[in-house]
């Protein structure tokens, strides 16, 4: 570990200039305190009580290559993907590793709405976006971060103004793809303005047999009265790792909704930090992990009530199978005077093998007395009894198993807001439990399980 | 007249602690500091066998490896480990004939602390081996207990005449090595007690220990053996008030408890020493580790906790579920108060086959208090079937408080079933609405929905000390509350 820190270290003081050579003066202009905090924090060490059980030594033992000089992939993504979801037109766009695929296709949307690469927007847009780059980032002490805003050469941004309410879901999917193991440092903000309305959603693919990792670091505003719905799918490999930190701020009266499915995938490290700095705003946030193999999933929820009459609601689910091992860290902070609060998180985990594990750690730190918290996790195992009826009615037992499974999940996907959406995971999860491939009819992406 | 809910919450947090006092006792002390020379000084003068001062000795040098840990939820002033004096004895330890030559002096602090010596020995059914800054004074109903085999004794006389007993068990559930307090209790331990209940023993009554800090900047470090053979049953209780100080006093102990086969272990334990008063000037420290080892099959260890007292609390009183079979319960209420901290919970270790374990931690903050709940349930992978259930309540009086729940659930095997939940929340104000409304003052509307808050731990302790116990709440959150 202290080894890959080193090299890094080494190999931006040797670059910086490379690294920011083809960037916008916003992104270089964080790039030097950014690293000098990187220095300070390394990468995080599972000594470090939030990763205990999220070792990511192994993960950056391998010598990753980067994209400093922005090589072009060599890949139409619009040739191997084909994301039809039935009855749902989104707005599509690609990030291929780090990099922005840019298409000249006229975009179609309202006008203000920015779309786009993060690279290019920070350039032609610098005082629009100036006040939100790193405005979140600054603050985490999560080395993975201060990394991230080092290196961010590209990504997307999605600005919606005040008022405009999108039409149409806007479909992000981020694929990786190389014929060397890489590092990605994705880098998204997504601002919406006051009285705004957005969908989005992102989706995270692998398109190659290398190992790669992926360090995403994603800045989302919610401003007055806005709603935005935020959908992160993850169908990813064994062989990538993904460590992803979604820091929000929501402005008062304003409505989120973070769905965050992990299908499949390698190591994935998700934290979310999400805080309240307007009074009356409302947040669900929900997940599942479904994990096999030798998969980890993490999920660090930590929600800060900085401010008065705002509402929270967590539901995270775990389905372990094979060697997998799941993580949940919920941390909920109800600072002084934000009285009136309402927060509720709950954790459920199906464990079916002897060799899943499943550590969980909800928490409640609260500083305020007219509140309402409560936080509950449950780890087992199927109902015999359900399973038990179920064959009494003729279902095969791995049939029962089957809807037991999908049942438990139901609820996590039942948030998404987006109904053919919700259909299309349905029928995902559904193809992973029962070992399929996990992948949209018409989709050519051979190495996409 | 009415009386405003901030009437009642300002009352609250003015209560003063009623049990600050001072006994004026001639006590003999060591000087101030921690060495080699001061541990060898100490096992002198407790004419100790060799085995335990190398003990001694091995965990100083330890200790001196360590520094004290600072994860828990707790603003704990720099102690200075020299600043203490490890030993400290009531003078006069001619050995008594009768209640009479007993110091009056110590008899009157017996009395304002109620624990029934003398003629009340047999009204009260309990036996008692009273503490008193590190030595024990006086023990009854020995004979009685003899005539079974239990042997109910102080720690140091049990080293005396149990030797064998105590080198066997002796740190077999707390190591020396175990965390910093430990390490600084295994060098310094001045006294404590020593249970041993033989194999097939029913203990007839409830055992029961005051522990009572007394003289000036003396920390204290107890040391409890328990030892429950093959299908034996004992419940002990502990109990503490302390008096008034304006100096941080430092309390380390160490309960270890063993529970062999079809055998369980009742410890229950009200703690109400000086919480410092209501700017949070003084108070004690107590950072105690208690732990018990479910060793045999069908064991059971039930810990009942109600703490009111102590500046700082940072304890987890926590179960080894070794034997398969063996049963875990941890219920535990804790108060906090002024300016009051408290990290407390529990620890359910399951390794066996079909443990069961069960938490119920109610917490109540007021004024300026810190009140932190976190456990941890573990379950290891070769304990099939193991159940736990956890429930954290939190109970928050006044706006400048706060109420934290760190559970750790960690689980590696896949028959386990673990279910945790909690909530944290103010008194409902329907609740009191509704007392106000029958002709209920909002005072003792308080005190009523508080009691029944805490009534499920409470029910769990002895007969004897749930009316203390409720005595307590009372003090603690003064009389107009509880």
């Amino acid at each position: 570990m202290m080894q890959a820190e080193e090299a890094y270290i080494n190999l931006y003081k040797q670059h910086a200039k490379s690294v920011s050579k083809s960037c916008s003066d916003l992104l270089n202009g964080k790039r030097q305190a950014a690293f000098e905090k990187f220095q300070t924090l390394g990468f995080p060490k599972n000594t470090h009580e939030e990763y205990r059980h999220c070792d990511l030594r192994e993960a950056l033992s391998i010598d990753y290559g980067l994209n400093i000089n922005r090589v072009k992939i060599p890949i139409n993504p619009h040739d191997v993907f084909s994301c039809d979801v039935p009855n749902l037109s989104t707005k599509l766009f690609f990030v291929v590793n780090d990099q922005f695929y840019k298409n000249d296709k006229p975009i179609g949307l309202p006008e203000g709405v920015l779309c786009g690469s993060l690279n290019d927007l920070t350039e032609t847009h610098a005082r629009l976006l100036e006040p939100y780059y790193t405005r979140l980032s600054e603050k985490s002490s999560d080395g993975m971060v201060s990394f991230n805003t080092t290196f961010a050469q590209d990504g997307f941004v999605l600005y919606v103004p005040a008022g405009v309410a999108l039409e149409k879901p806007i479909q992000l999917i981020q694929v990786l793809h190389g014929t060397v193991d890489m590092m990605a440092n994705r880098r998204l903000l997504i601002i919406v303005e006051e009285g705004a309305k957005a969908q989005f959603l992102v989706c995270d693919h692998a398109l190659s047999s290398r190992y790669f990792f992926s360090n995403q670091v994603t800045e989302i505003f919610v401003g007055k009265n806005a709603s935005l719905e935020y959908y992160d799918l993850e169908m990813d490999q064994p062989n990538i790792t993904r460590v992803s930190n979604t820091l929000v701020s929501q402005a008062a009266s304003s409505q989120l909704l973070i769905n965050g499915v992990t299908l499949q995938n390698g190591l994935s490290r998700n934290n979310i930090n999400l805080c309240f700095e307007g009074e009356g705003a409302t947040a669900s946030l929900s997940g599942m992990a479904l994990g096999n193999g030798n998969e980890l999933i993490d999920n660090h929820i930590f929600v800060d009530h900085a401010v008065p009459r705002c509402n929270s609601q967590e539901l995270y689910k775990y389905v372990l199978d094979d060697c997998a091992k799941g993580v949940f860290g919920g941390r909920i902070l109800v600072q002084k005077g934000a009285q009136k609060t309402f927060a509720y998180q709950s954790n459920k985990n199906l464990c079916f093998t002897k060799e899943a594990r499943m550590f969980a750690k909800p928490q409640l730190e609260i500083y305020a007395d007219d509140v309402k918290c409560s936080h509950g996790t449950a780890t087992g195992q199927m109902d015999e009894k359900a399973l038990f009826y179920m064959r009494s009615r003729g279902i095969s037992e791995s049939e029962a198993r089957l809807l037991l499974k999908f049942a438990f999940t139901a609820d996590v996907l039942d948030n998404i807001r987006l109904e053919p959406l919700k259909d299309r995971m349905r029928m995902l999860v559904e193809k992973r439990f029962r070992g399929e491939l996990a992948k949209c009819a018409g989709c050519s992406a051979t190495n996409c399980k | 007249m009415e009386e405003k809910p901030q009437d009642i919450i300002d009352q609250v947090t003015s209560g003063e602690y009623k049990y600050g006092f001072v006994s004026d006792i001639d006590a003999e002390s060591i000087p101030f500091g921690l060495s080699e020379d001061v541990i060898r000084l100490i096992s002198a003068k407790k004419n100790e066998p060799d085995w335990l001062l190398d003990f001694r000795l091995k965990a100083y040098k330890h200790w001196l490896t360590l520094k004290m840990p600072d994860w828990a939820h707790l603003q704990i002033p720099e102690i200075d480990y020299q600043n203490i004096i490890y030993y400290s004895a009531p003078k006069s330890r001619t050995a008594l004939k009768n209640l009479d030559e007993m110091d009056p002096e110590l008899l009157k602090t017996f009395d304002k602390l109620g624990i029934p010596l003398q003629e009340r020995q047999h009204l009260s059914g309990m036996a008692v081996d009273a503490v008193m800054d590190s030595v024990s004074v006086k023990t009854t109903f020995k004979e009685n207990l003899a005539e079974l085999g239990i042997i109910f004794c102080s720690f140091s006389e049990a080293v005396q005449q149990y030797p064998d007993l105590v080198r066997q068990y002796l740190g077999s559930v707390v190591s020396y090595r175990d965390n910093f307090f430990a390490a600084l209790n295994s060098a310094v331990f001045s006294d404590g007690s020593f249970v041993y209940i033989p194999k097939r023993v029913r203990c007839p009554m409830e055992l029961s220990t005051y522990f009572r800090i007394n003289a000036a900047n003396t920390g204290q470090f107890e040391r409890t053996l328990i030892v429950a053979d093959n299908d034996s049953y004992v419940s002990y209780l502990e109990g503490c008030t302390a008096p008034m100080r304006d100096e941080n006093q430092l309390h380390a102990a160490i309960v270890e408890i063993i529970v062999l086969e079809r055998s369980e272990v009742k410890y229950s334990t009200v703690q109400n020493w000086y919480p410092g008063d209501k700017n949070g000037k003084g108070g004690i420290y107590n950072f105690v580790t208690k732990r018990a080892l479910c060793k045999g099959r069908h064991s059971k260890i039930s810990w009942t906790q109600v703490e009111t007292g102590s500046a700082i609390t940072w304890k987890y009183p926590s179960c080894i579920l070794a034997g398969d079979d063996s049963t875990g319960e941890f219920y535990s209420v804790a108060v906090t108060n002024n300016y009051q901290q408290a990290d407390t919970g529990t620890k359910m270790i399951h390794l066996g086959k079909n443990t069961v374990s069960r938490i119920v931690s109610k917490g109540i903050s007021a004024g300026h208090s810190q009140n932190s709940y976190r456990g941890l349930v573990k379950v290891s992978p070769k304990a099939d079937n193991a159940r736990n259930f956890s429930q954290c309540d939190s109970l928050l009086l006044g706006d400048k408080c706060g109420a934290h729940t760190f559970p750790y659930i960690d689980i590696n095997n896949e028959t386990a079933v673990v279910e945790h939940e909690a909530t944290t929340s103010k008194i409902n104000e329907d609740q009191l609405f509704y007392c106000n409304q029958r002709g209920i003052s909002t005072e003792d509307a308080v005190g009523l929905i508080v009691n029944g808050y805490v009534k499920e731990v409470i029910n769990k302790l002895p007969m004897e000390f749930a009316v203390e116990a409720q005595k307590l709440l009372q003090v603690s959150l003064e009389g107009s509350v509880g």
